[in-house]
């Protein structure tokens, strides 16, 4: 609030410069459109941390409250028993282990793979990238969720299923991941590595320290959104795992919900949420000028 | 003219060919495309594996009976018979496209809507508003689910309990054949139109100054301005998130399985949910790969679209 009464009096004070009765109407005009503007905003900032204050406050809520009617917006006391009947029902620490090495696994994995592929269709000349880059565009547009029988058919019959493998190698490189760090490598100078390739530095050198070094944002971006939608992800866990040594927390989470016998343990899931959100809003929260642009840039999603 | 030539030429920047090595030419390029493969093949091997392949099979087992407990037969054209005269499976088609016609207009005006405030320069707090108007993108679709389902839950939920105070009997909206998808369709709005904003906002700083100040001098209002100057500078912007939006609800899935389970008397299955269910919990898995086959074959559509559209985008940046 503070902020807000110290950043804005532009609009009152240089309001003194041309004739004082237009001034003051346009000065006037300018405030109301500016405090309309930032009522505007505050609504949509209410709308969109509205749900998340309300997961927070009803995590630490006493369960009887959380099903109580009529419901508390701020609870009567705080208590971490949604946090024991969670950890009573689903294993949430290994839960949110293998969200953890399931994102960040894929993450790894699809950084190296796809910038590999991409700083071949980029910056080697060869006969033939054309064609593959083609056909890798024509991929990038088939849905993974037109593929789950045949993928579940096939990550059993390797014996896969309930595994860290079946999980992650599938999803080792993705189309849209080369495709941006594609772009994004065409745009650095080619004489950056001319120099060196005329100095005899072999492709994997070129590549390694110089190429990588060069394009900090674009890795970084693709990092941030393979971690973020892999450990958001819902729908693979939920198909390759049916065994919860090996199963991320959102599909854990999702199973508590039709595991409850009449009323939904709203306490105990607002807790499971709140587990979930907390690292990614952190690591949001850290980089989130970089994770705005890196969207705004590539437009990158799922 | 008579200047002096410089005694090198300058290098080519930026994308140019690359230096003209002609004298070495057969055994290079045979070098260069083993390099290249090399580079390609674990990428292009885990593509092969697990697009290629699984999307070669679902096209195969779409024309069987498979039930995923080895038997199968091959039956022809008979699923995709099916998938166009059995009344449930293109319920679950047209509730998809009520989805994305719910959904993407609504998205786009509230992401644009955001995005017009957002931009002007004389707002305080600019990068407050935007972290937090953005933050629900990072929250996963099934825990904004979870809280949605609480808040709304007739029962206990502090929506219809408000509401009440005022007058409003909100009863349950996910047992209402009528509202359960625009319900589920609400809450994909609430977690994604910070991202359509954060598009829109890159769209409109692409605009020239110039053209608003032009408008202003001829006289035009905000409205006007918004009319000849806003809305055909995001013409490019503005086409690809249509089609982005639509290829992102014809994938629904996470909010419906875990708020609605389909229900009630399937009024919010999808395509997606489709797949899931016909193909993992009642295993007709021949069934199921038609299913996928028709939204495969939608999203090629759009997203050839797309692709003729971000060519076009980048033209018009450049």
């Amino acid at each position: 609030m503070n902020q807000t009464t110290t950043a804005s009096p532009a609009p009152v004070g240089p309001a003194s410069r041309r004739s004082p009765r237009r001034r003051a109407s346009a000065g006037t005009a300018r405030a109301l459109t500016q405090s309309g503007v930032v009522a505007g905003l505050l609504v949509f900032a209410a709308l969109t941390s509205f749900p998340v204050v309300v997961v927070v406050l009803s995590a630490f809520s006493p369960e009887s409250e959380v099903l109580s009617w009529p419901p508390n917006f701020i609870p009567s006391r705080f208590t971490l028993e949604n946090f024991d009947g969670l950890i009573a029902r689903i294993p949430v620490f290994s839960q949110s282990w293998n969200s953890f090495v399931f994102a960040a696994a894929v993450t790894g994995l699809s950084l190296v793979f796809n910038s590999l592929a991409a700083y071949a269709l980029a910056r080697i000349d060869f006969k033939g990238r054309y064609a593959i880059f083609t056909v890798l565009i024509a991929v990038m547009m088939v849905p993974f969720q037109a593929l789950l029988v045949p993928l579940y058919e096939l990550i059993s019959e390797i014996g896969w299923v309930n595994t860290y493998a079946g999980l992650v190698i599938p999803r080792a490189a993705d189309v849209a991941g080369i495709f941006l760090l594609r772009q994004f490598f065409i745009t650095l100078p080619r004489d950056l590595d001319s120099a060196a390739r005329i100095d005899g530095a072999s492709e994997l050198r070129v590549f390694w320290s110089i190429i990588l070094p060069n394009a900090k944002p674009a890795l970084l971006t693709m990092a941030l959104f393979h971690f973020v939608n892999n450990w958001n992800d819902l729908l693979w866990p939920l198909i390759m795992t049916s065994d919860s040594s090996v199963r991320p927390l959102t599909a854990g989470l999702a199973l508590l919900t039709g595991s409850a016998t009449g009323v939904a343990p709203y306490g105990v899931m607002m807790a499971g949420s709140l587990v979930a959100i907390v690292p990614l809003v952190v690591l949001y929260l850290l980089v989130q000028r970089r994770f705005i642009e890196g969207v705004a840039m590539t437009g990158m999603k799922g | 003219m008579t200047t002096v030539q410089p005694a090198y030429r300058a290098p080519k920047r930026l994308g140019g060919p690359p230096p003209d090595r002609s004298g070495q030419i057969a055994r290079h390029d045979r070098g260069r495309a083993l390099r290249a493969t090399a580079f390609l093949a674990p990428a292009l091997a885990v593509i092969i594996a697990f697009v290629f392949v699984p999307a070669l099979s679902a096209l195969r087992l779409s024309f069987t009976d498979a039930s995923g407990f080895g038997q199968e037969s091959w039956i022809g054209l008979e699923n995709y018979v099916t998938v166009f005269t059995d009344p449930n499976t293109l319920r679950a088609i047209w509730n998809t496209m009520l989805y994305a016609l719910m959904y993407g207009p609504l998205v786009i005006a509230v992401g644009l809507g955001a995005a017009l405030l957002l931009n002007r320069k004389d707002v305080p707090l600019r990068s407050f508003f935007r972290t937090i108007i953005f933050l629900p993108f990072v929250i996963s679709m099934a825990v904004a689910s979870l809280a949605w389902a609480f808040l709304l839950d007739p029962n206990l939920g502090l929506i219809p309990y408000w509401l009440g105070t005022i007058g409003i009997q909100m009863g349950d909206i996910f047992a209402s054949t009528t509202w359960a998808l625009p319900a589920v369709t609400a809450v994909a709005i609430w977690k994604n139109f910070g991202y359509f904003m954060v598009i829109f906002l890159a769209g409109l700083q692409g605009i020239p100054r110039y053209l608003y100040e032009a408008a202003i001098l001829d006289g035009a209002g905000a409205w006007r301005q918004f009319r000849a100057v806003t809305m055909p500078g995001l013409r490019a912007t503005m086409t690809f998130v249509i089609v982005f939006a639509i290829i992102g609800a014809f994938q629904a899935f996470d909010q419906i399985y875990i708020m609605t389970q389909g229900g009630p008397d399937r009024a919010t299955e999808t395509i997606v949910y489709r797949i899931y269910t016909d193909g993992f919990r009642d295993f007709r898995m021949g069934f199921a790969s038609a299913v996928s086959y028709v939204l495969l074959v939608i999203t090629l559509a759009l997203g050839l679209i797309q692709l003729r559209i971000g060519a076009k985008r980048e033209q018009d940046l450049e």
